[in-house]
């Protein structure tokens, strides 16, 4: 990768020079943590458990990146997430197949995604309140499903959840008494790992994705280009509803249970993670590269914040708004200084 | 001659309510020939062009391309049937590459070839002599190369005919010379261009005939070498001579004697050109030119409307700054802008409260105007100035435009300005409105307000100012009082001294 960046002839574009600076300070911090705190940030699996710990955050950012690429916002995919975690716990203990609950993740998903994306394309009501009101409906849905946590007792989704983790032998670390404890990753982040890469095929190659490029730098431009901007909007939205029906699964895979609370200000997390990748608010910029190292550095900088003895919540909340104002100020001076640059 | 007509249009006819927009126009392009589409505001150019590209449907006449008879259905219909037009302001992707612009939304695969795309798009940008890389970012090329860009996405998507939407009016001399090679090499290959533009020189300098409309209807083709500037001129301006009434002699000298109420030197904004610029007690003065010469943005600089880059000014012989409009304002100065309904009016709210807008602005927040004495401000002006109106709490949007103008009119008169500029205050108002302005404007000078007036109609500012500032491309060509005061002289200069 870097090989290749060093090599172009171009400048780089805003996307991948914010995409840069975030892989950049996300490595110079992993670093830090390393140097200073020591301990959990040396071994392996510390990156394994941030990975773990977020699989279904970086599915659900994938999702709002599109979005976001596309000029638009979708804040109910916290919301859709929980209730589809919610909506496979319960199924899955009335004795539902495991096929069937993926299908009815996937489906729920679907649908959201289906119906606001209309709203927002066809009838062209601002992407900000019809998500509102979809985030609103499946917080909403998920607390009248049930009040009270759900554990799954579905004896194979069990079996699924307990053997969930890939070991890997040679990223291990060895404890004092010569044991090797090898390094642990869920099935779910194989997922998520797999649709950062496919999203960011599909909006590096795939005709679709480009189009969301155009649309988000100039709808006008995009539709006198012959884009069908509408069928855009709504595929977007399509998409992102789809990844929060996986995120959801992939959830209910990590805790093997359904709270009324889950995923709560996961779009928030999400929003935030897109951003500090490089994604901007007003569109057309933006890659699900940086989005997964946003998400990481997110998670990066509230372990430090645990590790560092803070260990109460509100820390972390602070710890995280602080670093999106940085981001946000840092990406605003980068792309100040180089507009200023091309005037001149 | 009419085998080699690439596109012929006979008798068009568009009609939007209560207006003939296009009555009988015809139009001809000729396989390899830049052909300049002229005539000024209202003429109905725009009308044509959107009815050529789609935008609008036709009421009545026949458009032949080849020699078929078409229909035309939407942009996108325009553009299979080999019809492309590029606007004015850019209409491509600035976040997306080059060759990403010229492919985009054109029939493809789902999944995109980056490398054989920037290998085709280079191809055709170094047979037309476009300096730019297929991977470069769009939005890092200048204006003009953005341009090019959308002429090569044209030509690539096998482009018969090519409109260009007043494409200079961005970009510099180098520029437009790059812009102008291009063109004369597409017409080499045989496309038909159709020129749309407001500066004279550039027509002369590039395009082969000239179509001349005006108030919808044609006044002529003709071949560009054929016809001289002024009569250019003459065509697109129209005469309608009338008995001109101008301010006497005498008069003349008296104001000439009067103190300068303003100067500016060497006044520039991010839009303007540098110009030089007074006016004295009691005078009114005018910019003329076409539209599109700077006449607006002359007087924009002078209230501070846009950003003002450099200049002396000085206000009664005192040095000032005036960088905004509420320096402005706190000078004496009032404007009354070109497009009432951008800059002007504030259609929800009441006349009253848009009487009462610009006083309170002066006044600053923390002074407010109390009612009784805000609705008899409105009382007086609106018996003044006769304005229309149900009452003085109707919105301003539901007047006719004529009333709505006098709205903007009395809101400036009630801040009592030593120096009022109206730009363009005629426009598309009923003539017994216009004369009403006219009138108000020569009272207001006799009584001691300085005035700077601008029309399209010449005939109007001749009628109303006692001196005229006549400007061509962005600057000023001459300047025009006494004897020279007609319309041949003011066609002249604007033609450029030749004829």
């Amino acid at each position: 990768m870097m090989k290749k960046l060093f090599k172009r002839k171009e400048p780089l574009t805003d996307t991948q020079l914010l995409m840069t600076i975030t892989i950049g300070i996300f490595c110079i911090m992993y670093l830090l943590a390393m140097i200073l705190l020591g301990g959990g940030f040396l071994r392996p699996q510390q990156i394994f458990d941030m990975l773990n710990d977020n699989a279904s955050l970086i599915i659900v950012s994938c999702g709002l990146t599109i979005v976001m690429i596309g000029g638009g916002i979708d804040i109910s995919v916290g919301a859709v997430t929980s209730l589809v975690v919610m909506s496979c716990a319960i199924y899955l203990n009335k004795g539902g197949n495991i096929f069937l609950s993926i299908l009815l993740a996937v489906g729920i998903g679907l649908a959201f995604g289906l119906v606001q994306g209309f709203l927002i394309s066809y009838l062209e009501i601002q992407p900000f309140i019809v998500t509102l009101a979809g985030m609103f409906f499946a917080r909403g849905m998920t607390t009248i499903l049930s009040v009270d946590p759900q554990k799954v007792t579905h004896k194979g989704f069990l079996q699924l959840h307990n053997n969930k983790e890939i070991k890997i032998r040679w990223l291990g670390h060895r404890v004092p008494n010569g044991n090797v404890i090898p390094a642990e990753m869920e099935i779910g982040v194989i997922i998520a790992l797999s649709i950062v890469i496919l999203v960011f095929l599909l909006l590096k190659y795939g005709r679709l994705g480009r189009n969301f490029y155009a649309m988000g730098g100039n709808q006008q431009s995009a539709l006198m280009l012959g884009i069908n901007v509408k069928k855009t909007r709504f595929l977007s939205y399509v998409i992102c509803g789809l990844l929060s029906g996986i995120s959801g699964y992939v959830f209910l895979m990590h805790t093997a249970a359904g709270n009324a609370t889950n995923a709560a200000g996961m779009e928030m997390n999400a929003i935030a993670s897109s951003i500090i990748g490089g994604t901007l608010l007003t569109g057309g910029v933006g890659n699900v590269i940086g989005t997964f190292f946003g998400t990481l550095s997110l998670t990066t900088i509230k372990k430090i914040v645990v590790s560092s003895g803070l260990n109460d919540p509100w820390w972390q909340s602070i710890t995280t708004g602080g670093m999106l104002c940085f981001f946000i100020l840092l990406q605003s001076v980068v792309l100040g200084r180089r507009s200023k640059k091309k005037e001149t | 001659m009419q085998e080699e007509c690439l596109l012929t249009m006979r008798g068009i006819e568009k009609r939007f309510p209560g207006v003939l927009a296009l009555n009988g126009v015809d139009f001809s392009l000729r396989k390899g020939e830049i052909h300049a589409l002229m005539g000024e505001n209202g003429a109905g150019k725009s009308t044509l062009i959107k009815v050529l590209t789609g935008v609008y449907q036709m009421d009545g006449g026949e458009i032949r391309l080849d020699g078929e008879s078409i229909v035309i259905r939407s942009p996108e219909d325009a553009q299979n049937k080999g019809i492309s037009t590029v606007y004015q302001e850019i209409t491509l992707c600035p976040n997306l590459t080059v060759s990403e612009n010229m492919f985009i939304g054109r029939k493809s695969g789902f999944v995109i070839r980056h490398k054989d795309r920037e290998k085709r798009a280079d191809e055709i940008l170094e047979r037309l002599g476009i300096p730019a890389r297929s991977t470069q970012l769009l939005g890092n090329c200048s204006l003009a190369v953005q341009q090019m860009v959308a002429i090569a996405r044209a030509v690539d998507m096998q482009c018969k005919v090519l409109i260009l939407d007043e494409p200079t009016s961005s970009l510099d001399d180098n520029e437009v010379q790059m812009l102008f090679k291009l063109m004369r090499d597409l017409r080499a290959q045989g496309v038909g261009i159709i020129f749309v533009t407001h500066f004279l020189e550039q027509v002369y300098e590039v395009s082969d005939r000239i179509t001349v409309l005006r108030n919808g209807e044609l006044v002529g083709e003709y071949l560009t070498e054929e016809l001289p500037q002024v009569q250019l001129v003459s065509k697109m301006i129209g005469k309608e001579l009338e008995e001109l009434s101008n301010l006497g002699d005498g008069d003349e000298e008296k104001i000439m004697e009067r103190e300068v109420f303003y100067e500016a030197k060497g006044l520039s904004s991010s839009e303007a050109m540098p110009f030089d610029f007074s006016i004295r007690k009691g005078e009114v003065n005018g910019f003329t030119g076409l539209l599109g010469s700077g006449r607006s943005e002359s007087v924009r600089a002078i209230f501070g409307a846009d950003k003002v880059n450099g200049g002396t000014v000085t206000v009664k012989g005192e040095p000032v700054k005036i960088t905004r409009p509420v320096d402005a304002m706190r000078h004496g100065i009032g404007y009354l802008a070109e497009d009432r309904k951008r800059d002007g009016i504030i259609a929800d709210l009441s006349v009253r409260e848009n009487i009462i807008l610009a006083l309170q602005v002066m006044n600053g927040l923390f002074k407010p105007i109390s009612r009784s004495e805000s609705e008899a401000f409105a009382d007086e002006y609106i018996k003044a100035l006769n304005i229309k109106t149900a009452s003085r709490e109707t919105p301003v949007g539901s007047l006719s435009g004529g009333n709505q103008q006098k709205v903007i009119l009395a809101r400036w008169l009630l801040t009592h300005p030593d120096y009022l500029i109206l730009d363009e205050p005629t426009r598309g108002i009923d003539v017994g409105t216009k004369l009403e302005i006219q009138k108000l404007v020569r009272k207001l000078s006799e009584e001691g307000m300085s005035v700077t007036f601008i029309s399209s109609e010449v005939e109007e500012m001749l009628r109303t100012c006692s001196r005229l500032i006549v400007m061509r491309d962005r600057h000023i060509v001459g300047e025009l009082t006494g004897k020279d005061l007609n319309q041949t002289q003011v066609m002249k200069t604007i033609a450029g001294g030749e004829a």
